[in-house]
């Protein structure tokens, strides 16, 4: 996804000065005429295919096969460990999961990770973006390595390292922080779910603020310095400034800082599988799927759950696109 | 501009592509041919231990003056992550699995299918003289030995010989969980036991259930729309009232809910250490810690053993039993040479080395006669006698439903009701089964 993204911006920027001819009035029947492209832009437009048309082969081996070849497999009943009694049962897989409340409670637990985790890593993200773009230009690169590196630890290192951090047996959080009201060395955090959901949201937030704190940091460089300048000149504190100017002028950054963290977050599995495995209320969804397809080895309840989850990532994208009218190609640094 | 800028930007990183691309088609290169393999080398897929496993493999390939080679290959540590890989390798028709350490739970949903090469006679003959009840009924499924009995687990009572007996407790005779339960909370003092949800919950509500008489599947053979659950009974109920009165009065101390073998162990070896049910790597590993300067002398000398407390002081125990069985795929393309490579695997010899080396108890009753086991385990004696009367955790096709259900039902054991949990969790696990809700 990411190598079309350039060809395509690349074509935009060039074809948009170039002479523009319009053959399809010819057509007649009433189509939107094509573009006539230059031969520089048309030469462009095929290295572009040329050059991600591979990736984009090789993506659609990789993930709309998986894909339908889940959709098929969910309208059966199969059991890996009986292969013989697969049978066909339409949508009764779905049915089961809509029905149980277990999907529910999943749906809620996922939601509201991804919608604090999401909110908590705007703000600060968008603070470390402001040090970072603000840096004197000796320290920027050392900063932003800095600031870089939770992000760059592998999730699951990064939960053990959490969860040892606050197990009650080989833990230092209770006893530095014993001074806080309702932290004492007995409290188990991962015996209850506020507890347990609080350490895996602020371990998800501490290893993903980097990401959305560089996409807008992007965001931030893109608003032209004129701007905040001409505001100072009339009078414009620094908060009017961030509200009139900044923010507005970032705006398609954010939303897709906030669009791609919240399918991220949407789909959290390592946190919860390490620290907890879905215990004591911390179930989330890609971990229901997991339950299914890999421990149970039920592949056709398994892929229903995966689909489901898919659809649900679907209904954020649409959300976030036609609603929110988040351009993922104006925010890739074009005009 | 920004033509100019891409352009040299497009130059600067054509050697970075042509590295990228040569580390792409390098890694698909190598991931296409993997080692060769001679026709007479077995893969052994075996569970994390202390290298016990891979020096016995190097030892029978040495002894088989080159009939066949044993290469080892390393399972992922958790129990329920090898069964994953275990059961998509063999759905999958994987030709090298030729020998499998299994764990006995899983046996049943792997020999079901068909997925392991039938146990020549003559092997089976050869491999179940001496070896304790348990672990045989382990690796039987339908009145048939589809896997070798290797080493056989269980748990027994560790207790600190202080505390016991400032509470009174005689220890020369079985106890119970109610005095056990009582003394810890007279010296208010931590009992081990194991509350997290996991495979270790199943274990103990199943010791718990089988030593008050009964057990967690009535007909193991059962399909999965008419399997019976025992859950729902007096024995249920009574396992119920043990854990429920642990959690809810806080016996287990303020870890329980998330307390597995190991937790307990910590806990055990600290000041509020009582009583514990664990296996018996406790004495290698609290040795160890000794030698190593984390863990006073005194604590080793004050720690006592016995056998698995009973539900009533009138009927005997039946501890949990694990361990591990030798299976061979179904699919694998020396299933004798794999057979022969077992007899050699579980001999009795090979069995006590593998308990003197890595702490591991073995299946075959002979093998405790060797005198280097009574000097490294002086509690030898009582984890063969614990074996003879441990009961397996329920045999069925459908064990990781029964167990996760059970997990999910019975976690946290504050959280557990006698009047309520067991007709849930039976109710539960039924209806997972029928293929009517979710796990």
């Amino acid at each position: 996804m990411t190598s079309a993204i350039p060809a395509k911006t690349t074509t935009a920027s060039s074809t948009e000065p170039g002479p523009r001819l319009d053959v399809g009035k010819g057509n007649g029947n009433g189509k939107k005429p094509r573009k006539q492209y230059s031969d520089r832009a048309r030469a462009e437009r095929r290295l572009g295919w040329m050059l991600a048309g591979p990736a984009f082969l090789v993506m659609l081996a990789v993930t709309l096969y998986p894909i339908l070849q889940a959709v098929y497999d969910s309208l059966f009943q199969f059991r890996l460990t009986a292969p013989d009694e697969r049978a066909f049962i339409g949508l009764q897989n779905y049915a089961v999961i809509l029905t149980d409340p277990v999907w529910w409670t999943g749906l809620r637990t996922t939601v509201f990770i991804t919608v604090v985790t999401v909110i908590v890593e705007l703000v600060l993200g968008f603070a470390l973006a402001l040090v970072m773009h603000k840096a004197l230009k000796s320290v920027r690169g050392p900063l932003r390595t800095a600031i870089l590196v939770p992000y760059g630890i592998i999730t699951v290192v990064s939960a053990f390292a959490w969860f040892y951090a606050f197990d009650i047996n080989s833990g230092y959080v209770n006893n530095w922080f014993s001074w806080v009201p309702g932290i004492d060395e007995n409290l188990n955090w991962f015996a209850q779910g506020g507890t347990a959901l609080f350490v895996i949201m602020a371990s998800e937030i501490w290893k993903t603020t980097p990401f959305i704190s560089l996409l807008l940091l992007a965001g931030l460089a893109q608003v032209p310095d004129e701007l905040s300048e001409a505001a100072k000149v009339d009078g414009a504190t620094w908060w009017e400034q961030m509200r009139k100017v900044i923010i507005p002028n970032m705006k398609a950054a954010i939303m897709v800082a906030v669009l791609f963290r919240a399918l991220d977050a949407f789909r959290i599995f390592d946190n919860v599988f390490i620290m907890t495995n879905g215990a004591y209320g911390t179930e989330v969804l890609s971990l229901l799927a997991y339950r299914q397809s890999i421990s149970r080895l039920e592949i056709g309840l398994g892929s229903a759950v995966s689909v489901l989850l898919f659809l649900c990532v679907l209904l954020i994208c649409f959300v976030a696109i036609k609603l929110f009218k988040v351009d993922l190609a104006g925010s890739q640094g074009g005009k | 501009m920004p033509t100019s800028r891409r352009t040299r930007n497009a130059v600067k990183s054509r050697p970075k592509a042509a590295v990228l691309a040569g580390l792409v088609i390098g890694t698909m290169a190598m991931s296409g041919c993997g080692p060769g393999e001679a026709d007479n080398s077995l893969t052994w897929y075996i569970n994390p231990d202390a290298g016990g496993q891979a020096a016995i493999a190097e030892k029978c390939s040495d002894e088989s003056d080159g009939r066949y080679r044993i290469e080892t290959s390393l399972l992922p540590s958790q129990a329920a992550s090898q069964r994953e890989q275990l059961a998509r390798r063999l759905a999958a028709g994987d030709k090298s699995l030729d020998i499998m350490s299994l764990d006995p739970p899983f046996i049943a949903e792997l020999a079901e299918p068909g997925f392991l090469a039938p146990v020549p006679d003559d092997v089976a003959a050869a491999t179940t003289e001496n070896v304790v009840e348990g672990a045989l009924t382990g690796a039987t499924w339908k009145d048939e030995l589809v896997t070798v009995p290797f080493w056989a687990n269980t748990q027994i009572l560790w207790y600190r010989k202080s505390v016991a007996e400032a509470a009174g407790l005689d220890m020369s005779q079985p106890v119970t969980w109610e005095q056990i339960m009582e003394a810890a909370r007279s010296q208010d003092k931590s009992l081990g036991v194991q509350g997290r949800q996991a495979e270790s919950m199943t274990v103990w509500v199943n010791a718990l259930i089988e030593s008050a008489g009964g057990s967690i599947i009535v007909d193991p053979e059962a399909t999965a729309d008419t399997i019976e659950l025992g859950l729902d009974s007096e024995a249920g109920v009574a396992a119920a009232e043990v854990i429920s009165t642990i959690g809810e009065d806080g016996l287990g101390g303020p870890g329980l809910p998330t307390q597995d073998e190991n937790d307990s162990l910590i806990a055990f070896q600290g000041d509020s250490g009582s009583f514990m049910v664990n296996y018996p790597f406790v004495w290698p590993a609290t040795n160890g810690a000794v030698e190593a300067g984390t863990l006073d002398q005194a604590v080793l000398d004050d720690i006592g053993w016995g056998i698995f407390p009973r539900m009533s002081a009138d009927q005997e125990s039946a501890p949990p039993l694990g361990g591990i069985n030798l299976g061979v795929g179904a699919e694998s393309d020396n299933p004798d040479l794999a057979y022969e490579a077992i007899q050699c695997i579980v001999s009795v010899e090979n069995q006590a080395e593998y308990f003197v080396t890595n702490g591991n108890p073995p299946a075959n009753t002979e093998a405790y006669e060797d005198p280097r086991i009574a000097e490294s385990f002086p509690m030898a004696e009582t984890i063969r006698d614990s074996l003879q009367v441990a009961a397996p955790r329920p045999q069925t096709p459908f064990y990781n439903e029964v167990s996760t259900g059970i997990q999910q039902t019975w976690a946290p054991p504050a959280g557990v009701d006698p009047e309520t949990t067991p007709e849930t969790s039976s109710d539960f696990i039924t209806s997972v089964l029928r293929g009517e809700q979710l796990l």
